[in-house]
């Protein structure tokens, strides 16, 4: 048994020799470091020497001192609460550590390029999310980031929806408004006095007042390289997938909001889950309804192809500057290397069409003696064609170059000449002196006998208006004359007439009945079974106004009064009126005239004078001054007593 | 021993010009007294009416919604509703504690010249240049009128209600008074566009004035003439006359700057008060005491009696 005393600076001897004691270390020196030279902290019973505190003391090189107390329940949001980086070492901070540092670009001025590791992630995410296939969630909680651009914008005033530029002035744009709405036909402004009262609220409105002009719409310069049908979205392929019962009508031209409608609504159960546990061996059994498929086939493009991952970030390696500076310099030499004119404000494209889809079809070859000239209607000539070809032309009779019916081809025809084409069975009676008529009369009996000899006037019956129903005398000679019209007679005026009537006499009635003729002819069949003739009574009513009962008296005679200062009896007049029943309860009076079914003064019915009252003989002046009829058998009265 | 009979109250005059209010409407177009002559209600050319005190003289409420000149206004007897019509064709009644539109009523065709409440406030009635009254009801919510006058054949200018009577006048030359009681309507004619008419407060005459710059008294049952009042001047603008509060005074506005007044039983021109130089558009006369509102471009003023005529001199 040797006993190890530690004894300074004496060397021991023991059995084995002498023992080289270490040589005594002072108390600040009594440390421990390990490999990378950090002092190793001993609390307790261990060997080798304590390193707590400050070499080996409590506390501070001034002592032991307390550290001073802040409250931070107040400053709580200040306190910054240890991250998990405090915790980590260096080894954990370095390249193969847990939390290895890297320097990425924000947000902010990330470029808008594609990310392609984001996007393996998203493709990864949205396989293994509840909802195959479609990002909605993602979608849903996106990160409002705006561009800086747009922020600029927002701090200078303007807001979502609004136009860039100069403010305008309401007027203007209410102008446009006005225009695009004429443009498109609709309808006018429902209630006529709002409208001008929004345009009198106009014209009131401040000088200076002025509006942000209107947004423009952007215009989507994708070209549809194609040859799907206009809207096709094409099928989603998850839906088309689905299979089974489940796989009803696929709507191959949904908007994007729709597919993302039928994905939310169409969750029925049985479909195939996705959350977390797809693959082999998962939705097989008897529970399942439809059975995944466990024959699995495994797809190259889930494999990658290239090792050591693509070109790292977006190509740019960090180049920030907007991409119009780099466009510009490829495209003008390609502009200047174009022959031909290129339209001011255009430029060659950058990336080419893919031709093979889109399939330019060349134009048609020519022959090689076409010429683009076109004439019209050559005339053939009979002899130097073919029978048949003869034959053809001449029923269609086109291209005839002989027997023109008349001097100026089909479209001088005479009516008559025409009739003959036709074949319609010529008209009965001859031309009666037509010298006697002057040329505008001639015209108008003309369209008289038209009218009333066409096939729409025979289907009338009985129903035709009756001008001179007070004149029965009149009356009959007038349908005698409007049957004979409708029998194509073209004397037909002549005839009707009364020949014991006087010269004078029998003008006025000719001129009468060619105007009565050709004011009421009879409507046109399409348009006449929408219209019927009024009962007997409605006839006679039609010459009739409403007016008051009772009149003023003479106005001449009050004004006289008036003059003379005679008020009284003279000026005044006095009428019944009815007030309204609501009016005299709101009056808190009795109604006057309890039963009356009218309001206000009572009216009547008066005869309106009728149009036939002022028929005047045509233009000659003598008719209409010559003397009345001088002494004839029958007294016939001209017009009826008014 | 008898007690000396009380001395008759002599009629007084409104000839002391009070206070003069600068509205800031613009040009008042009109000027109104409400039912108890406690306030009063000016009618501006900026679309605003506005309700001021009349004895502090300050302005109390401004009631805007109108889109055009405000023509004529009343007041309802309980001072609750405030009514207005105006060039924009409408009519509008107010709620005066909250300055709310209750009701715009539309109809007319053409600008509103002048606008009533009945006795009860239960119907609005307006006369228009489009030659209607219309006869508004209050109570319900619809928007159409009760009842269309469309008697006269020009452009009404001026109506008044009383309890069962309405007196138009027409630029058509006519006085039409229409007897709901009766069911009759009179017409009288006056030969020269009417301006203004107003009932007596004895409810036998009724006052007009035309364009011919006279002003008559009519009996009302008969329509005889009682008494003929000229020397002012109005000959182009519509402007208002009236009776004092007890029927002794006949006023009338006047394109000269004065505001005229007869003694209604004698015809005799008793006080020309001088307004202004400009024509004095509109007046109204308190209903019990002696106070008299004028109107004349953008101001109002108010005129009272502070001192009395007895024995041939005015004393204060």
């Amino acid at each position: 048994v040797c006993s190890l005393v530690l004894v300074q600076g004496v060397s021991v001897v023991t059995s084995s020799g002498p023992v080289e004691y270490p040589k005594p270390v002072p108390l600040h020196e009594q440390t421990v470091k390990d490999e990378k030279g950090r002092y190793q902290r001993f609390h307790g019973a261990f060997t080798g020497g304590f390193s707590a505190g400050y070499f080996n003391t409590v506390g501070t090189k001034e002592g032991w001192t307390p550290a001073t107390f802040v409250s931070s329940r107040q400053q709580k949001a200040g306190r910054q609460n240890a991250r998990p980086e405090d915790f980590m070492d260096e080894e954990d901070l370095g390249d193969h550590g847990i939390a290895p540092r890297q320097i990425t670009t924000t947000a902010d001025f990330a470029s808008g390029r594609k990310d392609v590791i984001r996007d393996k992630a998203r493709a990864i995410t949205s396989l293994s999310a509840p909802i195959p296939g479609d990002t909605v969630l993602e979608d849903l909680v996106a990160p409002a980031r705006s561009s800086m651009g747009v922020e600029l914008l927002r701090k200078m005033g303007w807001k979502d929806g609004q136009g860039v530029g100069p403010r305008v002035k309401r007027r203007l744009c209410k102008q446009r408004a006005d225009s695009a709405t004429r443009a498109f036909g609709s309808a006018s402004p429902p209630n006529g006095s709002s409208e001008s009262q929004d345009e009198e609220d106009g014209e009131f409105l401040p000088e200076n007042l002025t509006f942000a002009p209107k947004d423009v719409t952007p215009i989507d310069f994708t070209p549809k390289v194609d040859l799907h049908g206009l809207g096709y979205r094409g099928l989603n392929p998850l839906a088309a997938l689905r299979g089974g019962p489940g796989a009803g009508h696929i709507n191959l031209f949904t908007m994007d909001s729709d597919r993302t409608n039928s994905l939310f609504g169409e969750d029925r159960k049985g479909q195939r889950r996705r959350g977390g546990v797809a693959g082999q061996g998962f939705g097989v059994g008897a529970m399942e309804d439809d059975d995944e498929d466990i024959y699995h086939r495994d797809i190259m493009s889930n494999y990658d192809t290239v090792l050591g991952g693509e070109e790292p970030g977006d190509g740019l390696y960090g180049w920030t500057a907007p991409q119009q500076y780099n466009r510009t310099k490829k495209d003008h030499s390609k502009d200047a290397a174009y022959l031909g004119k290129i339209l001011e404000g255009f430029t060659l494209a950058s990336d080419k069409l893919e031709t093979k889809t889109v399939g330019i079809f060349p134009p048609p070859n020519l022959p090689r003696d076409f010429r683009p000239v076109h004439y019209f209607r050559p005339v053939v000539d009979l002899s130097s064609v073919s029978p048949m070809v003869a034959q053809a032309l001449q029923t269609s009779r086109g291209h005839m170059a002989q027997e023109a019916p008349s001097k100026g081809g089909r479209h001088q025809l005479d009516s008559a000449q025409r009739r003959e084409l036709l074949g319609e069975a010529t008209l009965q009676g001859s031309l009666l002196n037509p010298s006697r008529f002057a040329p505008h009369a001639e015209q108008q009996q003309q369209e008289a006998l038209s009218v009333w000899s066409g096939p729409t006037a025979q289907a009338q019956t009985g129903q035709t208006f009756k001008p001179f129903e007070r004149t029965p005398h009149k009356q009959a000679r007038y349908d005698l004359y409007i049957d004979q019209l409708k029998q194509g007679d073209r004397d037909a005026l002549e005839l009707s007439l009364d020949p014991t009537m006087t010269e004078w006499e029998r003008g006025r009635e000719r001129d009468e009945f060619v105007r009565a003729a050709l004011l009421y002819k009879p409507s046109s069949s399409s348009l006449s079974c929408r219209f019927t003739r009024g009962k007997q009574d409605d006839g006679v009513e039609a010459d009739t106004v409403e007016v008051t009962r009772d009149q003023e008296n003479d106005v001449d005679d009050k004004q006289a009064a008036v003059k003379m200062k005679m008020f009284g009896k003279l000026t005044r007049d006095t009428f019944e009126w009815h007030p309204d029943n609501l009016l005299c309860k709101r009056f808190n009076i009795p109604d006057p005239y309890p039963g009356s079914g009218f309001v206000g003064m009572p009216k009547v019915k008066r005869d309106k004078f009728s149009v036939f009252n002022f028929l005047t003989v045509s233009e000659s002046p003598t008719a209409s001054a010559s003397p009345a009829p001088q002494g004839n058998k029958q007294s016939v009265p001209l017009y009826p007593d008014t | 021993m008898s007690f000396p009979q009380p001395k008759p109250e002599v009629p007084q005059l409104p000839q002391n010009l009070l206070r003069t209010i600068d509205c800031q409407q613009g040009a008042v177009r009109a000027v109104r007294f409400n039912a108890d002559g406690n306030y009063l209600l000016s009618c501006g050319s900026d679309k605003s009416l506005k309700l001021w005190s009349v004895s502090r003289g300050t302005l109390l409420k401004t009631y805007s919604g109108h889109g055009y000149e405000v023509l004529d206004a009343d007041g309802s007897y309980d001072n609750s509703q405030l009514c207005s019509c105006s060039s924009d064709k409408t009519v509008i009644l107010w709620d005066v504690a909250t300055g709310q539109v209750t009701r715009k009523l539309r109809g007319h065709a053409g600008k509103v010249n002048c606008v009533q409440f009945n006795e009860e406030a239960t119907v609005i009635l307006s006369g228009s240049i489009d030659g209607t009254v219309r006869c508004w009801d209050t109570r319900s919510r619809k928007f159409d009128p009760i009842q269309i006058l469309d008697e006269a054949q020009d452009g009404v200018s001026s109506l008044k209600v009383s309890e069962h009577e309405l007196l138009t006048g027409s630029v058509d030359g006519r006085v039409r008074r229409y007897d709901l009681r009766m069911g009759q309507l009179h017409v009288d004619f006056i030969n020269s566009p009417i301006t203004c008419v107003c009932f007596s407060a004895d409810g036998q005459c009724t006052l007009t004035s035309s364009l011919d710059s006279t002003v008559r008294l009519l009996d009302k049952s008969t329509g005889e003439m009682l008494g003929e009042y000229t020397g002012h001047k109005m000959k182009g603008y519509k402007l208002d006359c009236c009776l004092s509060s007890k029927d002794t005074h006949v006023l009338s506005c006047s394109e000269d700057g004065h505001v005229y007044c007869w003694d209604l039983v004698e015809g005799s021109l008793m006080l020309k008060l001088p307004v202004g130089k400009a024509v004095v558009q509109s007046l109204s006369f308190h209903p019990s005491e002696t106070r008299l509102l004028t109107a004349m471009e953008g101001r109002v003023q108010v005129w009272g009696a502070d001192c009395t005529y007895e024995h041939g001199t005015w004393t204060k």
